[in-house]
């Protein structure tokens, strides 16, 4: 069968960093050259396949960073480099990085959350000349489950980075670090001009939905903010269902969506 | 052009096709029912007309012969991959309008929903003719004239048992055959036309997406997915892997049916999950066949074939919560109407004082 679109290519693992605990990334050698926000199908035969948001890439490979929280990507952890793994892709809309130029961008990412938005932040640091201004929110649970620490740091030579966690521990949080949700950070951001400024909110549906409610309240229309959703994307083509939210497929039409669309989809 | 086989010819007929064709029809199964004692309708090969049920309706839908239950995509081997051999055969499938419709529907889903077509749905689809099977009126709980799904013509030809024999609406490449083995009769299928359940759908029933009404159905609901996989329409799946317990190197990707009603759907690898409660999941079951898919595609979902009523374990209807859909919007329409109603009288008095 030709066109089959399920199949997918053998990957290497060039390289393996551990992040936290239960978290690591990997260099995969393909080129994929996706759009920021895109993700992947990844799989291990005999184990299964998952969706995978692709955290940042090169033209001659893509770097997932991966939680270890289900079957395939428990087997994952167990890799190593110069194993292989298969992947099909890159699927969906990702950020649409035209909107943003000129403009002062926040980017608020819970957890995982960072993932998607890593080559966003990558892109804007080697021009940052584009931007009027970036600020990055980042939350996590705690001090031993942040994610990226050494870019973080690099960011926050040229950018405002702002680090938080819901609980402190001896391990230390990258400076200037609270304590505290996300949304606690936006009633005292610097936004020169709410009408120049766009969002992104990225992490679990609770933290998004808290987060753009209060990017709202300063000021930001809905329309602003960009956010980027979590659905179990089975196929990542349209076709299995298990993401789709009324007449919108969030392997399609997502994962990135205005907020504007976002907020009105009912799962 | 008509035509009147008896049924030894037909049996001819089938048997001369057999060669070039699988021909699926709704059989008997003995002992297969819901109850003891009791036979199930379902599609199966067929080698003769005696085999084709055609006084009830089929438990199951023909989409199992497009989509199977369980198919798999392919083998693996350390690094290989291998699409599983096809069979070189057309298909020849007896169904009824609301089945033949229903196939447009999948034809959406699976081909013509994303950048890709469904390459496995694809392949099947290109070898299918359709055998029409005339309905004289719906069966218990259809409601296809409600759904416009009454009337397809999209068939290879048309066949209605009549007095022991077939009348039959010939077209395309069959024409010969039929020449050959029936007698010239003109005939022209009929279609139901009298709305036995009519179901009305309302405009907007996404504006009653909180009611309180859909929680009826999170107690009913027992998460069964009767409903999905009777239903001609459902085209949701999985993706699966197995191995070989005895060379776990050796194995193959699958795709099984999957259904929005059924516990585990909508879940997240890390525990978070979408639609926990069963009134949500008929809410999202319902919307999606009634108006979300035709927001998309231009048709509705549903085609009225009954089955999912019928399927229930807990007698919850599909057809009366849409036609109480309909009733709370009119409802909704008609208080709001009594309000506006009640404002312009108001300026009428005033202007009366005035």
């Amino acid at each position: 069968m030709s066109n089959n679109p399920y199949l997918p290519f053998r990957a290497p693992i060039l390289s393996k960093t551990r992040q936290t605990a239960v978290d690591w990334t990997y260099h995969i050698g393909c080129s994929l050259n996706p759009v920021p926000g895109q993700f992947v199908e990844v799989s291990l035969p005999g184990v299964g396949e998952c969706p995978i948001s692709i955290s940042d890439f090169t033209p001659d490979s893509v770097e997932l960073t991966i939680r270890r929280v289900g079957k395939v990507t428990e087997n994952l952890s167990r890799l190593e480099e110069a194993d292989y793994l298969y992947l099909r892709g890159p699927y969906g809309q990702g950020f649409p990085l035209e909107q943003f130029a000129g403009r002062h961008l926040i980017i608020a990412a819970g957890g995982t959350g960072l993932a998607p938005v890593k080559s966003v932040i990558r892109h804007f640091a080697e021009r940052p000349e584009t931007l009027a201004g970036l600020t990055i929110l980042a939350g996590f649970k705690s001090p031993e489950d942040i994610l990226f620490r050494p870019e973080l740091e690099s960011w926050s030579r040229s950018f405002d980075v702002q680090v938080t966690v819901d609980q402190v521990c001896d391990v230390p949080v990258p400076s200037p670090g609270h304590v505290g949700l996300i949304t606690a950070l936006i009633p005292d951001l610097a936004i020169p001009s709410p009408t120049n400024t766009r969002a992104i909110v990225v992490g679990p549906p609770a933290m998004m939905k808290f987060t753009c409610a209060e990017l709202l309240r300063r000021g930001l229309k809905e329309d602003q903010i960009w956010v980027s959703l979590e659905r179990r994307m089975s196929c990542g083509l349209g076709k299995c269902g298990h993401c789709r939210v009324g007449s919108t497929h969030v392997c399609l039409d997502g994962p990135v969506f205005n907020y504007a669309k976002a907020r009105k989809l009912v799962d | 052009m008509g035509s009147l086989i008896e049924a030894a010819a037909l049996d001819e007929l089938l048997r001369l096709l057999k060669p070039k064709y699988r021909i699926y029809a709704p059989v008997r199964l003995p002992g297969k029912g819901r109850f003891s004692d009791t036979d199930l309708i379902g599609y199966a090969e067929i080698n003769r007309s005696r085999d084709i049920v055609f006084n009830e309706r089929s438990y199951f839908s023909p989409k199992e012969i497009l989509f199977p239950v369980n198919q798999t995509l392919f083998y693996f081997t350390e690094s290989q991959w291998r699409e599983p051999e096809t069979d070189d055969r057309e298909i020849l499938v007896f169904l009824r309008s609301c089945d033949l419709e229903a196939v447009k529907r999948l034809d959406q889903a699976l081909l013509h929903n994303g950048p890709y077509p469904d390459s496995y749905y694809q392949e099947a689809r290109a070898k299918v003719k359709f055998v029409l099977m005339e309905c004289q009126e719906e069966f218990e709980g259809c409601f296809c004239a409600s759904m416009g799904t009454n009337e397809s013509r999209d068939y290879a030809f048309s066949i209605r048992p009549e007095n022991g024999a077939y009348l039959c609406d010939v077209r395309e490449d069959l024409e010969e055959l039929f020449g050959r083995l029936g007698k010239p009769r003109e005939h022209e299928p009929a279609f139901v036309r009298e709305h036995k359940n009519p179901v009305r759908l309302p405009d907007n029933p996404e504006a009653f997406s909180e009611h309180p009404f859909w929680r009826e159905y999170s107690e009913r609901c027992i998460a069964c997915g009767r409903c999905n996989v009777v239903c001609p329409t459902c085209s949701c799946f999985s993706l699966q892997d197995i191995f070989y317990d005895d060379n776990p190197k050796v194995g193959e990707r699958r795709r099984v049916w999957a259904g929005c009603q059924i516990d585990g759907f909508a879940d997240l690898a890390g525990g978070h999950s979408y639609r926990r409660d069963k009134g949500e999941r008929m809410r999202y079951k319902v919307l999606h066949k009634i108006y979300h898919f035709k927001e998309h595609f231009g048709v509705n979902l549903c085609v009225g074939c009954g089955r999912c009523d019928y399927a229930c374990p807990e007698y919850i209807s599909f057809s009366r919560c849409v036609n109480k859909l309909a009733e709370l919007e009119d409802s909704t329409k008609a208080e709001a109407n009594r309000k506006l109603g009640d404002t312009s009288a108001a300026v009428e008095v005033k202007k009366d004082v005035k």
